[in-house]
């Protein structure tokens, strides 16, 4: 592959390492603030790290640590997220959550989480009486002791909004570098100059946004670290749409001091999900599926919602939360150095990421990074990928349906082949269509899929398969 | 192509060996409008994208390739007056025959007064195996390996592994062969291929090694497939390899039936039929490998003649409902139809697969009264038919079919 010409030389206001939710957030805040951003991500597509795979919750922050950080940026970018999703064309389902003790102990600990909850402002949690609980989810297992309702509590899709959120920079002037790691840098005190394996950037700010390589992007920019990553693995099962009248709220258990514990919940796009579990891995970018603990989270799942004993399991994923030595989030303002690190974003950052980004801008401006605000930004829509909005397969002139499990049409996959933030991976292009996301996974339409991408994703689909292409037989290394 | 109408007699979802032949018969027996509606570009199903495999012996009489065999199906169903619609996705279904139906000129809801649900199978995918390791691309069911390469010349990888040991693995082998890819080998939970004499000779005949008694542990590779674990008796090891392929355990296609409002066999994982082919809602009936995975081409084209037939005579006169339920028990993974109407013309056997390998005795007890007793050696992966012929006229009541070891 070629490498692209150097990237101009007027330097950008800030340049932002790391195109996960956070780092599409961020570009999206300075870029409507004002500020020139480029956004480097080091895989060949964005949202390739933590952010692929959570559990799509948007939280209230109701079990947050009260006064902390996270506490504040879940609550800001909770109100963002509704205030900015409809112009976006963005879903949300309004399923509320369930906060469920299985056990004696586990109920004697839910009038602290009440508490809690009222304390960070979300004042309309409602105990729930046994009979009451059982009223609102006839699916249950039995053994529930007691519960409390958390009606704020929210499915979002997890993909579609962090690329609304990069869309929105890029389509108001911001530049995306994928398969851009960062080599080197050096601050001369006006600039940051970064070399990327993509070529040269200069930048006034340097925002670290890199996720389980947080702590190892702070040394390369500074030579230090504050905090160490250790990414903690979460494993998920996800079961056929089938399973999604299961339940209609998003079941939590009480939370232990590690772990928000294993969810049960329905997802944007009308499957049914359990999971995560919690594992601490030294291993930063590998997240290995274990056949045995999937097993055991369809124990868990069936022990919760007995109706899902037999149903077809559509999907598994492993995710790595960033987390650190520390609970709360690790943003830090490097005085002097023109930098922020946004780091140790452990498990809310899907819910946070626009509170983040605005309280990461706050601190920018009080470094010095002003900009005017673009007067009247672009507000792109979003494709409907949930039963939410009408779909693109009801629209006329789709081309037809490629990927009959989730309905994926023609125009659709073009659209994410091409566009602002085009795909350059499979996996990136089925986190922005859905295509081979379903039950069969590929077994109808790998096929016609291979056609239709062949020559255009920086990764092919298949191998050396990209036969017609002049590719040279290679793909891109990364 | 005429567009689709609103309203017809018959509509049969999927336009493969069971459908089509569904579709001549129920025209032949006197069915009026009667449409087939293709979700992909073309008709003729799974045989559609097999390059190589034996079709039509059943059927034509002679040996013909999947392709030439799908496209005679479909001509023989236009010509019979069906018509074929392709592009055109059954979305959901509804109580009475309703059907929400996508096309590419936009969506629109069809009224039939009978709809067959002729999906097919499809095989089990690497999630609902659980297999372990990362999630790397170059992870292919046979299925999706076949339309890569017999339908778009493409060559996913080269030194891929076969993982299963049933007829379609060693379909798979030689689609790598067609394609010149070279497989490392071949994995399998059992000692032995299950795949009849003589497919199992295969692999030593192309010289790739078979591992019995040997499971996929974890797939490794970021981007690509660099290699997997195996866990064989020797303990686990190392392989490097460039793709998997996953081959067979195959399940229905019952998306449709799931989502929908009919009953669904746990057992068999496709709709509750009776020996009409008629599901738990009277407008809905089912045929070919719907009910089951798996059988043949030429079994799922007889399949799909006989339940066209019943449909016809349902539309044209009413069927009777039938008069006894069945039961599976003992070593038994599944009986099929559950329902059963003496007399009827439409599934002709009782279907049965045992959940485990063994020598046992197969018993068939009507309300209590041996009708049947023999000794058999089955084996998961091969049918086992009891002809329906054997049960009395008029018979009525609860028929209890029970493998068990040993006898």
């Amino acid at each position: 592959m070629t490498r692209p010409a150097p990237v101009a030389d007027s330097p950008f206001d800030a340049a932002i390492i790391g195109g996960g939710v956070i780092g599409c957030a961020l570009a999206r805040r300075f870029t409507l603030e004002g500020a020139r951003v480029v956004l480097i991500e080091r895989a060949a597509d964005v949202l390739d790290g933590a952010s692929k795979g959570n559990s799509a919750i948007l939280h209230t922050g109701f079990d947050a640590p009260p006064g902390s950080l996270e506490l504040a940026c879940v609550q800001a970018g909770y109100r963002e997220y509704l205030d900015i999703h409809e112009s976006l064309n963005l879903p949300l389902i309004r399923s509320g959550a369930m906060v469920i003790a299985w056990t004696e102990d586990e109920a004697t600990a839910l009038p602290d989480l009440i508490a809690q909850a009222r304390e960070n402002g979300v004042d309309d949690v409602e105990p729930l009486t046994v009979a009451g609980v059982r009223a609102l989810e006839a699916g249950l297992g039995p053994g529930v002791r007691a519960a409390f309702r958390v009606p704020g509590e929210y499915l979002v899709d997890p993909w579609s909004a962090p690329h609304a959120y990069l869309r929105q920079a890029v389509e108001n002037g911001a530049r995306l570098m994928t398969s851009a790691a960062l080599l080197s840098a050096e601050y001369d005190g006006a600039a940051w100059h970064l070399d990327t394996a993509r070529g040269p950037v200069r930048a006034r700010f340097a925002i670290n946004a890199a996720g389980n390589f947080g702590d190892l992007v702070d040394e390369i920019l500074h030579g230090r670290r504050d905090f160490t990553l250790r990414p903690r693995k979460g494993q998920f099962v996800v079961y056929d749409k089938a399973a999604a009248r299961l339940a209609g709220h998003i079941l939590l258990p009480v939370p232990s001091k590690i772990t928000k514990g294993i969810v049960v919940c329905r997802t944007a796009f009308g499957n049914l999900i359990v999971g995560p579990t919690a594992e601490d891995q030294d291993d930063r970018a590998r997240a290995e599926l274990v056949p045995e603990t999937l097993a055991a989270l369809m124990r868990r799942g069936e022990e919760i919602l007995p109706g899902l004993k037999g149903m077809e399991v559509t999907a598994t994923y492993a995710g790595l939360r960033p987390a650190t030595e520390f609970k709360d989030y690790q943003i830090r303002a490097h005085d002097g150095r023109a930098a922020i690190t946004v780091g140790g974003i452990r498990s809310t950052g899907l819910s946070s990421a626009l509170g983040t980004a605005r309280h990461v801008w706050g601190l920018a401006q009080g470094m010095g990074l002003a900009g005017r605000p673009v007067a009247a930004p672009v507000v792109p829509r979003m494709p409907a990928l949930t039963d939410e909005g009408t779909r693109d397969w009801q629209c006329p002139g789709n081309g037809g349906i490629v990927c009959h499990c989730e309905m994926v049409t023609r125009r659709e996959i073009e659209a994410a082949l091409s566009g602002p933030i085009p795909a350059q991976t499979l996996a990136g292009l089925k986190r922005r269509t859905r295509v081979t996301m379903g039950r069969c996974q590929g077994f109808y339409c790998s096929a016609e899929l291979a056609r239709i991408t062949a020559g255009r994703l920086a990764v092919p689909m298949t191998g050396d398969a990209d036969i017609g292409s002049e590719t040279g037989g290679g793909h891109a290394d990364d | 192509m005429t567009d689709l109408r609103p309203l017809c007699d018959l509509a049969i979802i999927g336009a493969g060996p069971a459908g089509l032949s569904a579709a001549v018969a129920a025209r032949a027996a006197g069915a009026g409008h009667v449409v087939v509606l293709e979700r992909e570009a073309e008709p003729g199903g799974i045989p559609r994208h097999c390059g190589h495999s034996p079709y039509g012996m059943r059927e034509f009489r002679r040996v013909m390739g999947g392709r030439a065999y799908a496209a005679r199906l479909a001509a023989e169903a236009r010509a019979a007056g069906a018509e074929i619609h392709c592009e055109t996705s059954v979305i959901a279904i509804h109580p009475g025959g309703r059907l929400l139906v996508s096309t590419p000129k936009g969506a629109m809801e069809i009224g039939a007064r009978r709809v067959l649900l002729a999906t097919g199978c499809r095989e089990t995918s690497r999630a609902a195996r659980l297999i372990g390791g990362e999630k790397p691309g170059g992870i292919l069911n046979t299925g999706a390996l076949q339309g890569l390469v017999y339908l778009q010349g493409i060559t996913p990888f080269r030194r891929p592994l076969i993982v299963g040991s049933e007829l379609v693995a060693f379909s798979a082998l030689l689609t790598c062969r067609h394609a010149g890819m070279r497989p490392v080998g071949m994995a399998a939970p059992e000692a032995r291929p299950l795949a009849r004499w003589p497919a199992g000779l295969l692999p030593r005949l192309m010289g790739v090694p078979f591992w019995g008694r040997t499971r996929i542990a974890a797939i490794h590779g970021h981007d690509r497939v660099t290699g997997v674990t195996l866990e064989g008796p020797d303990g686990p090891r190392d392989l490097a390899c460039d793709g998997v392929i996953l081959s067979g355990r195959f399940r229905p296609e019952n998306a449709l039936a799931l989502t929908g409002h009919l009953e669904i066999d746990p057992a068999t994982r496709g709709p509750v039929v009776d020996s009409d082919g008629r599901c738990s809602d009277p407008a809905y009936f089912a045929a070919g490998n719907a009910l089951r995975g798996v059988e043949t081409a030429g079994w799922c084209w007889a399949e799909g003649r006989r339940i066209g037939v019943a449909i016809a005579a349902d539309l044209a006169r009413g069927l009777p409902s039938p008069t006894l339920t069945v039961a599976a028990e003992g070593a038994l993974a599944y009986a099929l139809p559950a329902r059963i109407r003496p007399g009827s013309d439409g599934l002709p056997d009782l279907q049965l697969r045992a959940a485990r390998p063994l020598r046992g005795r197969l018993t068939l007890t009507l309300d209590g009264t041996e009708i049947l007793s023999r000794t058999i050696s089955a084996r998961p992966e091969r049918r086992i038919t009891l002809p329906l012929s054997i049960l009395p006229a008029g018979a009525s009541g609860r028929l209890v079919v029970r493998l068990e070891e040993g006898g």
